[in-house]
């Protein structure tokens, strides 16, 4: 463990910015080991979210008045922040969105009246639930066909294999950039490229990147990029979606309500132009003002510096969990991954072990993560997951280290 | 440890049945030893049927699996149960303890307080992944079942 990032970071005062991290469970200082589930919310986004209520809830786009302007332009600059984040080449092509959930599904809605029967549309075997589902559910719409790009023993994507199944009937290809339940930093830039080359569309779900990896919409060329906020200290119930122009431009709407529209009769509506086309109703203002904090506040502690600390905590818990008798990891090796320790012990239900831990104060995320197929491929009932952040430390994986072996005790 | 773990299903009530497990979740005097307990309990479920654990059975929990199979006898039921998960399993025999060789009626109108008393009220809420609620309704269920078969009858 060298002690440049911790140094580079000054993690101490980090964790006085977030409040919750001082708090007890169950009599025992709180560990939080589940930030790939949600990330804690630092002061600075919990402060922008009451300065929102208390100097500037209105609604946007339409008053004349001041407290609406002053929101407006207060969501306005948010989108800029997140356009600037995600270097996405103009700030409409950002809509705001409920959460990557959201994102993937308008995008699947729209493509239900541009894909034709026979189409194919390819996604890898490690997506979450939220990036299966909906393309099964298109795909019924459409008659096109479902195929999935299949992962090694390590949790990495069979490229060879990937190669082969791009065609010309391909049309649409969806990756999650980064694993939720094993961690892999999945080659983006070779499936963007690739899938280019045989003229299919590309949409990367952004939502376990995001805390880790600065992702460069224009540099990928990627068409489609997903994040929800409260992954990256944001709050809950917001997200983006990042689209092209052009591929935005030809979505249809995907619900119909205010905002969305230039102008209505019985007889027909036009719609409004990006991005207000997508975003119908009165969306989470203070939350979308709130995601451009948490970008901010992110931005300020540096995803360089973020990544090599997150890192040098993963290869400390790998080489520490490993220690224990029976202990079996799911993914691959640190330097492929992101900070998230996928694991069973031996003849150990994860349940048990998820509960044992909670009693002392250790919070971990057990089960099969939303992605089902990853635990059919291995065979087991899930994993215990411990994600780890940039506002956690070593002596809080010392900790875990000992209520798992404690647990292991208990139990067996 | 093991002098508690003499499980014997005597003829007695449910309310005393409860009683006594509350008497012996008392004596605990940290979580620690709460759930040493119950996987204790859980290690010593007396082994369920293998034909007994089918789809029909199981009660899906997010989590963990759970099997309760129901016979009839005597005017009694007769629980039998098991699980993927030791902790859970060790929650389903504190259950079985309880329900299991009474009759279907006092089944229905049994309450289950003691399950806070002992400590467990975190495993109560019915969004934990761990089926503690859809267990006893599931019990319940049975029993509704069996009480509508024998009214029929008579």
């Amino acid at each position: 463990m060298t002690t440049t990032s911790e140094q580079l970071l000054d993690i101490k005062k980090i964790r006085e910015d977030f409040p919750i991290l001082h708090r007890e469970i169950n009599g025992k200082p709180l560990v939080y080991f589940d930030n790939a589930a949600t990330s804690q919310t630092p002061k600075h986004v919990i402060d922008c979210i009451v300065d929102y209520y208390e100097t500037k809830n209105a609604n946007i786009h339409r008053g004349v008045h001041t407290l609406s302007q002053m929101a407006t332009d207060a969501y306005e600059e948010a989108r800029e922040k997140v356009r600037a984040h995600f270097n996405a080449k103009k700030a409409h092509e950002i809509i705001f969105t409920s959460g990557t959930t959201h994102s993937i599904n308008l995008v699947a809605n729209g493509y239900a009246s541009v894909l034709q029967k026979g189409d194919e549309i390819l996604v890898s075997a490690m997506e979450h639930h939220s990036n299966i589902v909906p393309w099964q559910m298109l795909c019924e719409k459409t008659g096109a066909i479902l195929k999935v790009i299949p992962m090694s023993y390590h949790g990495e994507l069979e490229m060879d294999t990937y190669k082969q199944m791009l065609n010309d009937k391909t049309k649409l290809v969806f990756v999650n950039h980064v694993s939720n339940a094993l961690g892999t930093i999945n080659p983006i830039e070779d499936i963007i490229h690739l899938a280019h080359a045989v003229g299919a569309k590309v949409l990367i779900d952004g939502a376990q990147s995001a805390p880790h990896i600065k992702a460069d919409a224009q540099a990928l060329d990627v068409d489609f990029y997903t994040v929800s906020a409260h992954k990256i200290c944001g709050p809950t119930g917001v997200g983006m979606l990042y689209g092209k122009e052009d591929l935005l431009n030809m979505l249809p709407p995907y619900q119909g309500g205010g905002e969305m529209i230039s102008e209505v009769t019985f007889e027909k509506t036009t719609y409004a132009g990006l991005p207000h086309k997508f975003e119908a109703g009165t969306p989470n203002i203070s939350g979308g003002i709130a995601f451009g904090a948490a970008l901010d506040y992110m931005n300020d502690v540096g995803f360089e510096n973020i990544a090599s600390y997150e890192s040098e905590l993963l290869k400390y818990a790998t080489d520490e969990i490993s220690k224990i008798e029976g202990v079996e990891i799911y993914g691959t090796s640190p330097e492929k991954k992101t900070a998230v320790l996928s694991f069973n012990i031996k003849g150990l239900h994860p349940y048990d072990i998820g509960t044992l831990l909670d009693k002392m104060g250790v919070a971990v995320r057990t089960g099969h993560h939303c992605a089902q197929p990853i635990m059919e491929f291995y065979k087991i009932p899930g994993t215990v997951r411990a994600s780890f952040s940039f506002y956690n430390t070593i002596e809080e994986i010392d900790i875990f280290i000992s209520a798992l072996k404690k647990a292991k005790t208990m139990l067996l | 440890m093991s002098s508690k773990l003499k499980i014997q299903i005597k003829v007695n009530s449910i309310e005393e049945r409860q009683e006594e497990i509350i008497e012996e979740f008392s004596m605990f005097e940290d979580w620690m030893q709460r759930y040493e307990y119950m996987i204790e309990l859980g290690k010593s479920l007396p082994l369920i049927d293998e034909k007994f654990k089918t789809d029909d059975n199981i009660i899906k929990g997010c989590q963990s699996k759970v099997w309760v199979n129901a016979e009839f006898k005597n005017d009694n039921i007769k629980f039998t149960a098991d699980s993927d998960a030791i902790i859970t399993k060790g929650i389903v025999a504190i259950l079985i303890r309880v329900f299991s060789d009474q009759k279907p009626e006092d089944i229905i109108n049994a309450k289950t307080d003691f399950i806070d008393e002992i400590g467990l009220k975190e495993h109560l809420s019915p969004t934990r992944a761990n089926g503690l609620v859809s267990m006893i309704k599931q019990m319940k269920m049975y029993a509704i079942a069996y009480n509508s078969q024998q009214n029929n009858k008579a």
